[in-house]
């Protein structure tokens, strides 16, 4: 799979993040937050535990509210939405889970499922079973359609979650930390179905990690983050030649 | 000391609107009807087993520990009538409540906590989908709608227990255990104490949902969430009990 066919649209940007700050109690852990995703971009976010990468993207989602600065998707200010229309804003930015988020208590079917019964409200028993069938398919899991996520591998699940978020199509997707605690064979596995999905379903895609083989197979743009602020950016081998310190130390 | 109280505040206040959003949820489209029905048998049919046996012990015990003293005071007689009062009135609802705050509201605790703890409610909420309505309204009516047909359950096997232990003097037949225990019940003790009971189902659901929906990152959440919702369903059903208590002895057995 080759990343430079990525059609990016640089005059486009589907995120832009402004002057982002949030703390939690007394600890600061977003200082200052500017960053932009292109449409058709895969932009890779990396850092060290701990420095708000996890957070910066839910601030994007609206499940955490930053304490200033503005978080625009799709042209919308997110804040500044009313319930329905955050919930229009959701279903078109697909969010996959460090442990991929599995509904437990329900199967594999049920779990894709969820997301098209509630979200696009379909009823048609043939339409959904074919929808589900056709992104199992794009994921290569097509067997485990009535399996439980007790039953899955680590990998699996990650596929499977990253089934259910493609399932409504979105236009944006955020990945948090999509191969943390797999094997290398897995974590490259999943890299190069990141850069698969991107293709089939045309998406802009926001990767937060700190797994290098993954920033080099999916990221066409690298964003470092330090301390809560985004401290250099290039592509891979322009971080990779890096003078500074800190940025080198992540390639190493 | 001002911290704590600002705590408590902060605590009421986010109970308060989390009742809200469960009321307005109830009342907006979408449903979850099949949801319900599986809380329903969850809740309801796996505690029947518990729940009967307890309203049968307790009534069988009741009989067995008041029979001989009713019996010095040559009052033997009033002791189905006065074991009925007393399971109907009070002894049923309150400890079957508290037998359902042990065994529903800390598994709902815990259920949602670890859901919270792996992100799940975190991924239904951004996928566009409604976890309130979803999780906690299909919860809190089932528990409000089954605890009271438990107590009922419990309150009858109460009254068997009752004359199962009578019965082992062969004091009583079936028919005239029956007709005593009835002669002193009304309507006034059935009634208030069935609608205390939804309150009851009602304060198990509620905390239930609350604490595990609301708690922390990390698993020792998961335990801290559902021993709070035992601990704080058990006092919200005694404090429900005791202002039902009022109310009943002002506007109805007056």
């Amino acid at each position: 799979m080759n990343k430079t066919e990525h059609d990016t649209d640089k005059s486009q940007s589907v995120i832009e993040m402004r002057h982002i700050k949030k703390s939690f109690g007394k600890k600061e852990v977003l200082t200052d937050i500017n960053m932009k995703l292109f449409k058709g971009e895969n932009l890779v976010v990396l850092g060290k535990s701990g420095t708000g990468k996890s957070v910066t993207i839910k601030c994007m989602v609206g499940l955490l509210v930053q304490d200033e600065g503005t978080a625009v998707v799709l042209g919308e200010d997110v804040n500044n939405l009313t319930s329905d229309q955050l919930k229009e804003l959701r279903a078109k930015v697909g969010f996959l889970f460090q442990s991929a988020a599995l509904y437990d208590s329900m199967t594999v079917r049920e779990n894709l499922e969820f997301p098209l019964t509630r979200v696009l409200k379909l009823r048609d028993k043939a339409d959904i079973t074919q929808r589900i069938e056709e992104v199992l398919e794009a994921v290569g899991l097509a067997n485990a359609i009535d399996m439980m996520p007790s039953d899955l591998s680590g990998g699996m699940r990650k596929r499977i979650g990253l089934a259910r978020t493609l399932i409504l199509k979105p236009e944006i997707m955020l990945y948090d930390e999509p191969t943390t605690g797999l094997d290398p064979i897995t974590s490259r596995e999943i890299s190069e179905l990141i850069l698969q999905m991107q293709k089939k379903y045309k998406t802009s895609s926001i990767i937060i990690t700190h797994d290098m083989a993954c920033a080099e197979v999916t990221g066409d743009r690298l964003l470092v983050m330090h301390e809560g602020k985004i401290v250099a950016e290039g592509n891979y081998d322009e971080l990779q030649n890096s003078e500074d310190k800190l940025v080198r130390s992540f390639f190493k | 000391m001002i911290a704590a109280s600002k705590r408590v505040f902060e605590e009421a206040g986010n109970q308060v609107s989390f009742m809200g959003d469960f009321f307005r949820k109830i009342f907006s489209s979408g449903f979850e009807g099949n949801e319900f029905i599986r809380q329903c048998f969850i809740i309801g049919y796996k505690s029947l087993s518990l729940v009967g046996i307890t309203g049968f012990i307790l009534g069988f015990v009741m009989t067995l520990q008041s029979e001989p003293t009713m019996a010095e005071f040559g009052a033997g007689s009033y002791v189905p009538g006065m074991v009925a009062i007393s399971i109907i009135r009070e002894i049923g609802p309150v400890i079957i409540a508290l037998i359902c705050a042990g065994k529903i509201s800390s598994s709902i605790g815990a259920e949602l906590g670890s859901m919270k703890v792996s992100e799940q409610i975190d991924a239904m909420e951004v996928s566009g989908a409604n976890p309130i309505q979803y999780l906690v309204v299909t919860r809190i009516l089932a528990c409000t709608i089954m605890i009271p047909l438990l107590t009922l359950m419990a309150d009858t096997l109460a009254l068997f227990g009752g004359f199962a232990a009578s019965n082992i003097n062969g004091n009583y037949s079936f028919f005239l255990y029956f007709h005593k225990a009835f002669a002193s019940l009304t309507f006034v003790d059935l009634v208030p104490s069935f609608i205390k009971t939804i309150f009851f189902g009602f304060a198990i659901g509620f905390v239930g949902c609350y604490k595990g929906y609301n708690s922390n990152r990390g698993t020792e959440s998961v335990g801290v969430a559902a021993n709070s919702a035992v601990v704080n369903a058990s006092l919200w059903i005694i404090l429900i009990d005791a202002i039902a208590v009022q109310l009943t002895s002002v506007f109805a057995y007056n």
